[in-house]
C-alpha cells in the first residue's frame, strides 16, 4: 500500500485545509478512503454516532498536483484508513503558507499519514515540519460497510435557506427539532416541549429538478417531516465554512433527513436519522 | 528601597512580571546592588525564571540602608498593578516602587497623564533568597535566534503540549512533541527543523536532546517578542537544565528549564525515506529512576543556627550520571520556613509528566553538615556571569 500527494497551490491547499476542518467539526474519527481518482471522508452510520452517517467526496485532480497510489491489490485498488480528522485539520491549518505539502502514508511506531511541508524562510534551507497522524488501517472484509449510501426515495427534496440563517435560528432551539418540508418550497423548523412550541417558516425555497418524489404523484402541499436530534443539526451547520455552491436536504418522511452540500471541488452528505 | 521607572520602562516591567506569572504563583523581590531582581519559581521546582533589572533602567535606584531586604508576594497581586498593557502605555508617566518595612508592605504608585495617582499597597512575607546557581557559559550548546523563528516554530504545537524535545546535531535543530510510552499509538507527533542559518549564532558542541515544558516557555517568548530582543538558549545533556535568555544593557532575563533526564528521543534525520525508524528504547519507569540526583538540593547553610538544616538536604546518595563533572548543575539555595520544608523533602516527584527537577549534584553522600558544601558549590556571584 502506497500513498503520496503533493500539493502547490495555497488556494488547493487552503480548500483542502477547510474540507478537514469541517470533517473534524462532524465526528471524531472517520475512515478516509483513497481511489486513484478520489478521496472520500466516510463516516459509516452505527449506534456509538447516533446513526449519523457522513460521506464526503473530493476529486483528487481538485487538489493534488501529484497524487500516487497503490491500493491493497491490483483488483481492490482503494486503501482505507480510520484517522481522527481533528488532527489532520491541526496539521494542516499550521502549513497554510508552506511552499508545498506532502501527504502520505508512512509507516513510523504506527501506520501514519505524514504530512510534511516546507516552510518558506530567509534561509538557504528551508524549514521542514512533519505532523505524523497516526491511523488504522481497515482490512478489506470490513470495506462493505464503506460503500457509498445510495440516496434514499425521498419524500421530498428541497434547497436549504442561506446556511448562516438556519444556523441562527436552529442554534436557538435548544431541544429536538422538527423539520418539515414540502415540494413546494417551504420548510418549517420547530421545536416543541411541554409549555411551548415555536415554529420557523422559510418560503420560496425552490425544489432541486428531481425532487418530485418517489411516485410522481405526491401531493405539492404535502409537508414530508424527520424529528431529529438538534445537537446532530447543529453540528453540521457549524462545521460548514463558506457558503456552498447548493446546499438542499432530502426527507423520507419520519425516517431520514438527508443533507447535502455541494463545494466547486467537493459534495458532502450527511444523513441524520430520525427519532421517533 | 525606592526604584522609580519612568517612560516606555513601565511597560517592559509590566511585561516581565506577566512573564513571571506564567512560571509560578509567587513573585520574589529583591533589590541587589547590581539591580532589582525578580524571580519566580513552579511548584515541583523544574522552572525558575529571574529578571535582573540594572540600576540605570530606573531613574532612581535606591537600596534600603544597610541591610539585605528580601520579599516574596503573590504574583497575582503584582499583575493587577500593571493589569492592562495597553493602558499602561498610553496612561502612565512613571511607576514609583517603595518599601515600607514597617507595614511589610511595597508602594507600588502609577503616576498617570492629567495627575492621576494610582496607589496599590502590596504586603509582602519575608523570605530567604531564592537563587538557583546556573553556569550557562558552561554549556556546550550554544544558541541564539530572533524571537520570531522560536515563536513561528511554536505555533507548530498545540498550546496544550506540555513537553517538546529539541535535538541537535553540526547544522540542524530538531523540535518535536514529546510523546508518553502509552499514548504512543494514537498521539500526533510534529517534528519541525531549523537550519542553523536562520540563527544569530548556532554553536553545537554535543549532538544531544533534551526535553523541557514548553508551556512555561511560552512567557519568555511572548515577552521576547513585544521587546525585540535576540533570545540565547544554553543547554547541555539532557537532566541538565536549559537556559534561555533575553538580555540588553539593563535588563537580563534568564529562564531555566530543567529537562527528562532518560531522553528516549529518537530523533529523525530528514533523510530518512520513510523507513521505519528503530523503536525508539522503552522510557525508564521514573520511579525506577535514581530521583534523588533530581531534587533540588535545599542548602540551608546560609540561615545561621536552623536546627532543620539537615533535613532540608533531601539529595543523598551520588548520581549516577557522570555528572560529578559537569559544571552546569543548578542548585536551588532557598532556605524556606520550616513547614515548607519538611512539605518539600517528603513530597515526592510526582507530577504527571514525569517531574523534572533541576538537577542537583553533591559529590559526596548526603552530609549533614552543609557548610562544608557551601566551599564546592558556586557562589552567588556565579548567576552574574553574564
Amino acid at each position: 500500500m502506497k500513498f503520496r500527494g503533493k500539493i502547490i497551490d495555497i488556494a488547493c491547499l487552503n480548500h483542502f485545509s477547510r474540507v478537514v476542518t469541517t470533517i473534524a467539526k462532524l465526528t471524531k474519527t472517520c475512515v478516509l478512503r483513497l481511489t486513484p481518482d478520489n478521496l472520500f471522508f466516510v463516516l459509516s452510520g452505527k449506534v456509538a454516532n447516533g446513526g449519523v452517517s457522513m460521506w464526503c467526496e473530493l476529486s483528487q485532480g481538485n487538489f493534488f498536483d501529484e497524487y500516487q497510489m497503490e491500493g491493497v491489490s491490483s483488483e481492490d485498488n482503494e486503501i482505507c484508513l480510520e484517522l481522527s480528522p481533528e488532527n489532520l485539520s491541526r496539521a494542516l491549518k499550521t502549513v497554510q503558507n508552506a511552499k508545498s505539502v506532502k501527504v502520505k502514508l508512512t509507516k513510523k511506531h504506527c501506520p501514519c499519514v505524514t504530512v510534511s511541508a516546507e516552510l518558506p524562510t530567509l534561509s538557504s534551507v528551508s524549514r521542514v515540519v512533519t505532523h505524523d497522524v497516526p491511523v488504522e488501517v481497515i482490512p478489506r472484509r470490513l470495506w462493505h460497510e464503506l460503500k457509498e449510501p445510495s440516496v434514499p426515495d425521498f419524500h421530498v427534496s428541497i434547497y436549504l435557506p442561506p446556511l448562516k440563517t438556519m444556523k441562527n435560528v436552529v442554534d436557538r432551539m435548544k431541544n429536538l427539532s422538527n423539520f418539515l418540508a414540502n415540494l413546494n418550497g417551504e420548510m418549517n423548523l420547530k421545536i416543541e416541549t411541554d409549555l411551548v412550541s415555536v415554529t420557523t417558516h422559510f418560503k420560496d425555497l425552490g425544489n432541486p429538478p428531481w425532487g418530485g418524489g418517489s411516485e410522481g404523484g405526491a401531493d405539492p402541499e404535502g409537508m414530508a417531516e424527520a424529528r431529529v436530534d438538534i445537537r446532530r443539526l447543529q453540528q453540521f451547520l457549524m462545521g460548514q465554512q463558506v457558503t456552498p455552491t447548493k446546499a438542499m436536504c432530502n426527507i423520507v418522511h419520519q425516517r431520514i433527513l438527508h443533507l447535502v452540500v455541494l463545494h466547486d471541488d467537493a459534495s458532502l452528505q450527511y444523513f441524520i436519522p430520525a427519532v421517533a | 528601597m525606592q526604584c522609580v521607572v519612568t517612560g516606555g520602562n513601565v511597560k517592559v516591567l509590566a511585561k516581565a512580571i506577566h512573564s513571571l506569572s506564567r512560571i509560578g504563583d509567587e513573585l520574589y523581590v529583591e533589590p541587589q546592588q547590581d539591580g532589582l531582581a525578580l524571580r519566580s519559581v513552579n511548584s515541583s521546582r523544574s522552572a525558575y525564571a529571574c529578571f535582573l533589572f540594572a540600576p540605570l533602567f530606573f531613574s532612581r535606584y535606591s537600596l534600603p540602608n544597610g541591610h539585605d531586604f528580601r520579599c516574596k508576594m503573590a504574583i497575582k497581586s503584582v499583575q493587577s498593578v500593571f493589569r492592562s498593557l495597553a493602558t499602561l502605555e498610553k496612561t502612565v508617566e512613571k511607576c514609583h516602587i517603595e518599601l515600607d518595612e514597617q507595614k511589610n508592605r511595597l508602594t507600588f504608585t502609577l503616576h498617570c497623564k492629567h495627575g492621576l495617582l494610582k496607589t496599590h499597597n502590596l504586603s509582602y512575607q519575608d523570605s530567604e533568597s531564592l537563587q538557583a546557581v546556573f553556569d550557562k557559559e558552561g554549556c556546550g550548546n550554544v544558541f541564539r535566534a530572533q524571537p520570531r523563528l522560536l515563536v513561528d516554530t511554536v505555533v507548530h504545537f498545540p498550546p496544550s503540549l506540555e513537553e517538546v524535545s529539541v535535538s541537535v546535531s553540526d547544522n540542524r535543530m530538531w523540535f518535536r512533541n514529546h510523546v508518553d510510552e502509552e499514548e504512543r499509538s494514537k498521539a500526533m507527533v510534529t517534528e519541525l527543523c531549523l537550519a542553523s542559518d536562520e540563527f544569530d549564532h548556532f554553536a553545537v558542541h554535543a549532538h544531544n536532546s533534551v526535553t523541557f515544558c514548553l508551556k512555561e516557555l511560552r512567557g519568555l517568548l511572548v515577552f521576547a517578542e513585544s521587546t525585540g530582543l535576540p533570545i540565547s538558549m544554553y543547554f547541555d545533556e539532557p537532566g541538565s537544565p536549559v537556559v534561555l535568555s533575553v538580555t540588553d544593557s539593563v535588563l537580563e532575563g534568564n529562564f531555566v528549564l530543567a529537562t527528562l533526564s532518560h531522553d528516549d528521543h529518537s530523533f529523525q534525520k530528514n533523510n530518512t525515506k520513510g523507513a521505519p525508524t528503530a523503536p525508539p528504547p522503552p522510557l525508564d519507569d521514573f520511579m525506577n529512576d535514581d530521583m534523588d540526583p533530581y531534587l533540588i538540593a535545599m542548602d540551608t547553610s546560609m540561615a545561621p543556627g536552623t536546627p532543620e538544616a539537615s533535613s532540608a538536604l533531601t539529595v543523598c546518595s551520588p548520581p549516577q550520571t557522570p555528572a560529578a563533572n559537569h559544571s552546569t548543575r543548578l542548585h536551588c539555595e532557598e532556605e524556606e520556613e520550616e513547614e515548607e520544608e519538611t512539605v518539600d523533602s517528603d513530597r515526592p516527584p510526582n507530577k504527571k509528566f514525569r517531574s523534572l527537577f533541576f538537577g542537583s549534584v553533591f559529590p559526596s553522600q548526603m552530609s549533614t553538615q552543609p557548610l562544608p558544601d557551601q566551599d564546592v558549590l558556586a557562589s552567588d556571584s556565579e548567576e552574574d556571569d553574564s
